[in-house]
């Protein structure tokens, strides 16, 4: 007798809650395929839990020590420098070990800003949309779409002359540079006959030759569109998918933009998925991202250590650093804090605070010489209830 | 000495008062002369009896103890004048600012200073830090003009370091200072952070100094009998004098500008006394010119108090000594010389069923092998037995309850660790056996966890003292319990180098062995176990296989099959028919296909290890460790295997292909140039035109370099077969035992490009690398491509900037190794309290629940495959398998 797909099924919801999901996703998919019997259901389950439950910490156990070192020996394994994206030869980004300091460091800024743009259906297998919509993430600026400038000291003007080639290019009109450059300096007019714009100034016409450079200058670097931040855009073909990597990163202003897949872009500035995305994408942002880094230098370290790691930097709601400006320097006992770093100042601290050392911790009981609470160090009093009562009954 | 039965419960943190530093100091000083001229200690002062004693054979003036009884007591210097506190410099600074200078209120009105009361008092109840809070109400109050109290007007308060306060360009003294913070009503005290029942303000302002007694400074007398004093009794002996020529002024009414000097200097040394590092200070020296060690720099940094006494400390029951190789010892063993076990013993409580062996090793003392070394009575005394005269009087007096400790015996668990200890396998349980000689031996597949090879490394050995933690370490900390790395949940113990090459030619197709030569490899390598019947070939003579032999040690029933490291990842894998023998078939115990190698039980990747482990059990892993490697090391040491120079010759036919490639390559990045030139190349998105340049060329280089290597390793391998004999090092890369075919390449075909930060070379002179090239020059030579192999050997130049780029390599690896270091004790130090309670949940020392399973599904890594708890597939095909498919 085989069991109906609805017995398995409720026999599976009964289980749900103990299990974790991707075991009890894996029962669903691999049993599905099979013809059972309850008998073979029944034994089943009893392997995978017997399995689960052997798998399971156990209380005591030391998993921040576990995670800690589990990142950090294999970090003495991985190279220094800054390597060129696998794949992406045009993009620099920092990897290795430097990558992975910044990253625990919590730093306001990665030392590479970068994104990866993946697009919506739409736009992602076809190159020209895809095209599209890199081309409004990368900044585009007045001297990008210019062929010559001139000043004209008599006329006290500053003529650009325009690349019809770059403004086909970029799908720029004209009239879009004249708003931006009138609105972007004062005090002149703008006027334009389709191959060049003419900037003239307002007030009188003594003005120097200085003054005309300057506004030059100020013209050149007028910006027409683009995503602020974002220095270089490469766009690449992964798959049958066109993705887009950046130089400079800026979620919030991305995920405005039409044709970018807001559910799987990314970036790799944890801080700004922080602010953009909140903290629970901050934690999923740091795991990725160490683990992409350890990958990348073919180390494998189990993603439960990478998620503690990331979880203790982000468990007050904020994105704190490893080491004495975050967590380590938050800890509520002084002699941790003391024995770690900046001892002095945390103890006289301690002394106008009158702070009260629990010595709770590891790094207490050790300078007080006693055993640590980890692991068999945990356990205070074992009483068997039996004996404690046969004692009364004496 | 007796321990007393208290329990700390906690540490409270305080400032002294005054007053308190008056009661609990047992003298004032009042002398800088410590000894007169007999060398007795001066009353009244530094070294005065009373403050505890250092010297043997005298007793201390205040608890009549003896030295190591007494703990020391503090005395206390009565400074004339009051002193600021450095330490408390700057928070005195702040407070001064916020408070009014004539009410001693906080400039702040009444309703604001009582919302930060009730603020500090709810981040409390919550247990939050509250810092921030109080930087902010600083923040705020320093900004009024006007007192909104008593309306007084505020003048603008300077500080200049290390302890100066300036007011509207006027000095205050401390005295002033402490009189200002001593108007500071109770309650913004509170406010501005001081817990009342230890700190208030003028605390902060010295006006009585403690001394601490003799035993924190001891002392210490040279071999020519001349005292040296510590460096806080020489600040000490400093500030009493300037004390007391302060003091002496100020009575005899000496101008105020000698008075303020004098107390300026005094200043000066209570502030070097307490740190003698602080900016704009210049340190107080000792006559030979060496900074003072004053309080701060004792507690401070990795030899400081902390970090070096009090975090980590002194052992004793340890050894160390060099280590060297042991192939015929378990992996759970370790061996130590004699010297050391008869130096590092273990207590044993004499039983009425082990009194007699006790006392027999007692009779040996301890100069015999085993024996003893202290006889501890039941009262906790110690008895030498070197010193021990009347041997049967002492035997007379032992009965069970007594402790001997013994020697060092075979089979006592110790713990083995070699530093860097960067993971819990740097320290593992052994079980100890006595050699001879004079180095710790282990097991081989014991280096990777380790990390430890045999050119002078060392290591230490912990003998372990107490029945609960022998238990302990036996069962958590063993070998073979860590043959599981919580890192990854794969084997981190396992073969190395040999055990690799000699398993691969042990079990490749060939490998015959007539029956005596069976019987003796199996015999000698300690495998107890019937041999199968023996196969038959073409000459119809009997001989056993490699695998036939190899099947011995693989524990029966095991059924697996995975692809070996020699796959050469061919399009369509033919699995069992491979051509390669590379697909590795274990059928019931039995290997029927493929080769033994890296990826069988090599540390880190030995997916027959990992089996093993995981569905048996540890005690099988570490028989088929200890026997898979003794039957190999057997069988490559029979067979014999070395490598040489000739390994790496080549025919005239590959060198020349090698050279076309090679002089192929060369016109193309010539090509690449000229292309450049003319301005022809193609840009590569994002980058200029010169970076896209330098990017084709190392790519045109690299992939030259591929194919030499290619090239190389094509005719090695048709060498092998022309002349039917192995190229060890061949054997060694593509088997895993050691080197990778990269080196191949290099050593035999060409080493290929230079880099320095990832880029050809390009420092050295204006325009060029090297004065040998013409100025602009961008070829392949003149950047750093070394074309030549390293048995051809370099040319000069090539010499050269190969010579750069294993330069960079050797600053890297120092640079790395700091990092990493400073990252991994960060992690450790932000990490180490969490752990599993009984709610399974992850916690830190506050009860703050940090994640509610470990890492989503409460897994232990060493206990899950690779990470997956469970081969949900596996186990549902096992039981449905017979009942057919959907």
């Amino acid at each position: 007798m085989y069991l109906s797909q609805k017995k398995i099924d409720e026999r599976l919801m009964e289980l749900k809650e103990e299990i974790p999901m991707k075991m009890y996703n894996d029962l669903n998919r691999e049993l599905s395929k099979v013809k059972i019997t309850e008998e073979a259901l029944e034994n089943i389950l009893k392997d995978v839990l017997r399995r689960y439950r052997y798998a399971k910490v156990e209380p005591g156990e030391a998993v921040g020590i576990l995670a800690a070192q589990s990142m950090g020996e294999p970090s003495t394994q991985m190279t220094m420098r800054t390597f060129h994206y696998a794949g992406v030869a045009e993009l620099n980004v920092t990897l290795g070990l430097p990558r992975i300091i910044e990253i625990v460091d919590a730093r306001k800024q990665p030392s590479t800003p970068s994104m990866t743009i993946y697009l919506e259906e739409d736009y992602r297998n076809n190159p020209e949309m895809a095209k599209k919509v890199a081309s409004t993430i990368g900044n585009l600026y007045v001297s990008d779409l210019l062929e010559s400038d001139e000043l004209d000291y008599l006329g006290s003007k500053v003529i650009l002359y325009l690349d019809e080639y770059e403004l086909d290019k970029n799908e720029v009109e004209v009239d879009e540079i004249v708003s931006k450059v009138k609105s972007g300096i004062k005090g002149i007019d703008v006027e334009s006959d389709g191959k060049s714009v003419v900037l003239s100034l307002t007030k009188g016409k003594n003005t120097s030759r200085k003054e005309l450079k300057k506004i030059l200058t100020k013209a050149k670097i007028i910006y027409i569109r683009g995503v602020k931040g974002v220095t270089r855009v490469v766009m690449r073909k992964e798959g049958d998918e066109h993705v887009i990597y950046t130089e400079g990163s800026n979620l919030k202003d991305l995920l405005k933009i039409d044709g970018v897949d807001i559910t799987r872009t990314k970036t790799n500035d944890i801080l700004e998925v922080h602010r953009v995305l909140g903290i629970e994408a901050a934690r999923n942002a740091i795991i990725n991202e160490i683990q992409d880094t350890l990958n990348e230098q073919g180390l494998i370290v189990d993603i439960r250590h990478l998620m503690l790691i990331s979880d203790i930097m982000t468990v007050d709601g904020d994105v704190k650093a490893i080491g004495r400006h975050g967590v380590s320097g938050e800890k509520a006992s002084v002699l941790a804090r003391a024995a770690f770093e900046i001892t002095v100042d945390h103890l006289l601290d301690a002394g106008v605070k009158g702070e009260y050392d629990e010595l709770e911790g590891i790094v207490e009981n050790v300078i007080v010489g006693r055993p640590v609470k980890l692991g068999t160090g945990m356990v205070e009093v074992v009483m068997r209830r039996e004996l404690e009562e046969s004692k009364e009954a004496i | 000495m007796r321990i007393l039965p208290k329990k700390i419960d906690g540490i409270k943190f305080g400032l002294m008062s005054p007053e308190y530093i008056r009661k609990f100091s047992v003298l004032k000083i009042i002398t800088a002369e410590t000894y007169d001229e007999d060398g007795y200690p001066i009353e009244g002062g530094l070294m005065d009896k009373r403050l505890g004693v250092v010297d043997p054979g005298l007793r201390c003036g205040t608890c009549n103890s003896r030295v190591g009884e007494c703990p020391g007591h503090f005395g206390r210097i009565e400074l004339a004048r009051p002193v600021i506190h450095v330490g408390y410099a700057k928070r005195i600074y702040k407070v001064l600012k916020s408070v009014c200078r004539s009410c001693g209120r906080i400039k702040l009105p009444d309703e604001r200073i009582g919302r930060y009361r009730q603020e500090i008092k709810t981040a409390r109840k919550i247990g939050k830090n509250i810092d921030s809070i109080i930087e902010d109400l600083f923040k705020e109050a320093k900004t009024p003009k006007k007192c909104p109290h008593c309306g007084g007007e505020i003048f603008e308060i300077k500080f200049e370091k290390p302890a100066t306060y300036l007011e509207d360009g006027q000095r205050l003294s401390p005295a002033d200072v402490r009189e200002r913070l001593e108007r500071i009503n109770d309650t913004d005290s509170v406010v501005m952070g001081f817990d009342l029942d230890v700190a208030r303000p003028e605390w902060m302002i010295l006006t009585v100094l403690p001394v601490p007694p003799v035993t924190a400074r001891p002392s210490i007398t040279l071999e020519s009998g001349e005292r040296s004093e510590d460096d806080l009794t020489h600040k000490l002996v400093d500030i009493i004098r300037i004390n007391q020529r302060l003091e002496e002024n100020i009575e005899a009414g000496a101008p105020q500008l000698i008075i303020e000097d004098l107390w300026e200097l005094l200043q000066y040394h209570v502030t070097t006394y307490f740190n003698n590092e602080v900016a704009g200070v210049p340190p107080a020296r000792h006559r030979s010119g060496r900074p003072l060690k004053t309080l701060a720099q004792r507690l401070k940094g990795k030899e400081g108090r902390f970090r070096s006494n009090l975090s980590g400390k002194r052992v004793n029951f340890s050894a160390r000594t060099v280590i060297s190789p042991d192939p015929s010892i378990s992996i759970n063993e370790v061996g130590v010389p004699e010297v050391i076990a008869r130096e590092l013993t273990v207590p044993e409580v004499v039983t009425p069923l082990n009194i007699n062996h006790m006392k027999e090793i007692i009779i040996e003392g301890p100069y015999n092998y085993p024996g003893s070394n202290y006889v501890e009575r039941p009262d906790g005394n110690r008895i030498s037995l070197a010193r021990v005269k009347n041997l049967d009087e002492l035997l007379e007096k032992v009965k069970p309850g007594w402790k001997v400790h013994r020697h060092l015996m075979n089979g006592d668990v110790v713990l083995f660790n070699r530093q860097p200890s960067l993971h819990r396998m740097s320290i593992m349980a052994h079980e100890i056996r006595v050699l001879p000689y004079k180095t710790f031996r282990l097991n081989l597949c014991v280096c990777p966890p380790y990390n430890a090879d045999f050119d002078g490394d060392e290591m230490n050995l912990h003998a372990i003292q107490g029945q609960e933690a022998r238990a302990e370490a036996r069962v958590l900390m063993r070998v073979q319990e860590q043959i599981l790395s919580p890192r990854f949940g794969g084997p981190i113990i396992g073969g190395i180098h040999d055990h690799i090459s000699g398993a691969y030619l042990f079990t490749m197709n060939d490998t015959k062995f007539t029956k005596s030569q069976a019987f003796q490899l199996v015999y000698s390598s300690g495998i107890r176990k019937s041999l199968p019947d023996p196969l038959i070939d073409e000459n119809e003579t009997e001989y056993y296989s490699g695998k036939q032999l190899f099947s011995l040690v693989i524990p029966e029933g095991l059924n697996l099959s995975y692809k070996a490291k020699i796959c050469r990842k061919c399009d369509k894998c033919l699995e069992e028919d491979c051509k390669y023998d590379a697909y590795v078939v274990i059928r019931n115990g039995k290997l029927l296909k493929g080769v033994m190698d890296e990826k069988s039980f090599g540390a880190f990747s030995g997916e027959l290890l990992d089996r093993i482990v995981k569905d048996y059990s540890t005690d099988d892993a570490r028989i088929f460790l200890d026997s898979v490697t003794k039957l190999v090391i057997n069988a490559i040491s029979r067979r014999g295997f070395s490598t040489g120079i000739d390994d790496e010759d080549l025919p005239e036919e590959a060198k020349e292909r090698i050279e076309e490639i090679l002089r192929n390559a060369y016109k193309n990045v010539r090509k690449l140039i000229r292309a450049f030139n003319d301005n022809l190349l193609e840009h590569l998105p994002g980058r200029s035109l010169e970076e896209t340049l330098e990017m084709r060329i190392m790519q045109v280089l690299s992939e030259a370099r591929d194919k030499t290597g290619a090239i190389a390793n094509e005719y090695l391998e048709k060498e092998e077969k022309k002349r039917r004999r192995e190229n060890s090092a061949r054997i060694m890369a593509i088997s895993g035992a050691r080197g990778s075919l990269l080196n191949l390449t290099q050593m035999t075909a060409c080493v290929g490009q230079q880099a320095v930060r990832g880029e050809r070379i390009k420092r050295g002179y204006a325009g060029r690398t090297l004065p040998h090239f013409k100025v602009g020059d961008i070829g392949a030579e003149a950047k750093g491509f070394v074309k030549s192999s390293y048995k051809s050997g370099l040319s000069p130049i090539e010499f050269f900037f190969h010579n750069m780029g294993g330069r960079e390599g050797l600053v890297d690896t120092g640079v790395r190794t700091s990092q990493s270091g400073y990252m991994q004790r960060r992690l450790v130090n932000a990490l180490q309290d969490l752990k599993v309670e009984y709610d399974n949940t992850v916690r830190d020392t506050r009860g703050v629940i940090v994640e509610f399973k470990h890492g989503e599904d409460g897994a232990d890594t060493s206990r899950t495959d690779w990470g997956n708890i469970v081969d949900v597939g596996k186990i549902v095909r096992r039981y449905a398998d017979q009942r057919g498919k959907k």
